[in-house]
């Protein structure tokens, strides 16, 4: 049976006076490629900060796996005004179980560096880069500080359609992990649904918060089952497709 | 001519030729804000970052206060310090009323909450933005109070211009803690009071003149150096554009 890395038990986050998540359970085992999908305020943002510990649950208990490493990526990253190799070198830094010094974390930011295509721009000020190459910066922060699971918040949201297969491509590229036998757990919010179709292994709908469907891609994109299994999330995707 | 005119030529000709006692007078200012606006702003700095990241019991109450102490009437603080430092006072066995120390304590007090006040809100809009994004890659409070900071380091320097602008403008505090004193604690502000009050327009005009040139000179500085920043740290689109705006 493979590994539970993290879950919820049925938890519910309120956000001020708004519930964000009601009463959601699931877990996520190793190599997964779980894509979280739904309208605008469905709870997608809430579910992967939740899980990343950036949102204590009102109710229920977040699991974490004693081990499991995790690094999360933002719609829209926040790089300081430092070169592009410093931003990584930085986030690898901060990493306290990583405990590296200055001087090694720049080393293992340089190949992170490489390994998103990033290499010639190290020295650049992150802030001149574009928005794709930011997205790949930060993708290179996130992958440096070595997670097991990958949590991604709309990574291709803002991108243009180069930019976009630029940055699926690393994701995938990701996902395989370093060896075969080690595959990184991606979850991802995306509202982009051929990325979902082309990345994902499982997907979860949400609506208002609730888990209205969690499936494996196959069954998400049968319409007849989902229309079965889910009605609202069949209406959603027959909304998106159209 | 009138006398108008006859001052400002006058004045000019005290700022030209370089007069001793108008340039002692400047010197003696620059120092005293200075080194208070130093003082203040590496305190500032550090407890307005803080304050930015920072939760706790009876926050909201310390936010009111310090936004209130930016309206804080100079004459008030030269009131408080002087007490202070006077014999009786609890700082008296220190001496220093009617000294260079007091005026910069003076000084100190009267900027530190323009600093902390304005780097907390700097830091704060950011951390609001961003704030979460450090604290995922493992930024504590405090770190993060600093990495934003230093990444505000541009509009940091603003306020440090704006807070050199309060000190070496303020006459209240520094009149009644320094007392004015000629060669001690004469500064351009007490002077340009003292000299209007005697008649003297010439030498309190020339005062107000190096005054305003010290503080255009500051913010020259402070933009160009913005400027110089924003560009370094802009994407070519932008500096392209920023291009076509000057041309």
């Amino acid at each position: 049976m493979t590994a539970v890395q993290m879950g919820l038990d049925a938890v519910s986050v309120q956000l001020g006076t708004q519930a964000a998540l009601t009463d959601v359970s699931l877990r996520i085992t190793a190599g997964e490629r779980v894509a979280l999908v739904g309208s605008n305020g469905s709870g997608k943002s809430s579910l992967l900060r939740t899980l990343h510990g950036l949102v204590p649950p009102a109710q229920g208990q977040v699991i974490q796996t004693p081990g499991v490493r995790q690094a999360m990526l933002f719609q829209r990253p926040h790089m300081l005004r430092l070169s592009a190799l410093n931003n990584v070198a930085l986030g690898v830094w901060l990493d306290r179980s990583l405990a590296l010094n200055w001087r090694a974390a720049q080393a293992l930011a340089l190949q992170a560096l490489q390994r998103v295509g990033l290499q010639a721009v190290a020295k650049q000020s992150a802030r001149q880069l574009s928005g794709g190459q930011q997205q790949r910066l930060a993708l290179a922060r996130a992958w440096a500080r070595q997670p097991d699971v990958l949590l991604l918040d709309e990574p291709t949201a803002s991108l243009d359609p180069h930019a976009k297969r630029e940055v699926e491509a690393l994701m995938a590229d990701f996902a395989a992990g370093p060896a075969p036998d080690l595959p990184l757990t991606l979850v991802w919010a995306s509202h982009n649904l051929g990325q979902v179709k082309r990345l994902a292994t499982r997907v979860i709908y949400l609506e208002a918060g609730r888990v209205l469907a969690d499936l494996p891609v196959a069954d998400f994109f049968n319409p007849q089952l989902l229309a079965d299994c889910s009605p609202a999330a069949h209406a959603f995707v027959q909304g998106e497709l159209s | 001519m009138n006398t108008f005119s006859d001052s400002v030529l006058t004045a000019l000709n005290l700022v030209i030729s370089l007069d001793p006692a108008l340039w002692v007078v400047v010197a003696r200012s620059l120092a005293v804000s200075g080194m208070a606006c130093l003082l203040a702003y590496g305190v500032g700095v550090l407890l307005g970052a803080w304050l930015a990241v920072s939760r706790f019991r009876g926050r909201g109450a310390v936010l009111v206060g310090l936004n209130t102490m930016l309206a804080l009437p100079s004459v008030v603080v030269g009131l408080v310090v002087y007490l202070l430092l006077s014999r009786t006072g609890p700082l008296g066995f220190l001496g220093w009323l009617f000294s260079f120390k007091a005026m910069v304590l003076a000084q100190f007090m009267l900027v530190v909450p323009v600093v902390t006040a304005l780097t907390r809100q700097v830091v704060e809009d950011v951390e609001r933005q961003h704030g979460e994004q450090w604290a995922s890659l493992g930024a504590g409070p405090w770190m993060r109070g600093l990495l934003l900071a230093w990444d505000e380091r541009l509009a940091l320097l603003m306020i440090g211009v704006t807070a050199f602008g309060r000190a070496i403008s303020e006459v209240g505090a520094v009149m009644i803690v320094g007392g004015n004193i000629d060669g001690f604690t004469r500064v351009m502000t007490t002077a340009i009071a003292l000299e209007t009050s005697k008649g003297d327009l010439p030498l309190a005009l020339g005062l107000g003149m190096v005054l305003l040139a010290v503080v255009l000179l500051l913010n020259a500085l402070v933009s160009g150096l913005r400027l110089w920043g924003e560009r370094r740290h802009a994407r070519p689109e932008t500096v392209q554009a920023l291009e076509g705006l000057r041309s």
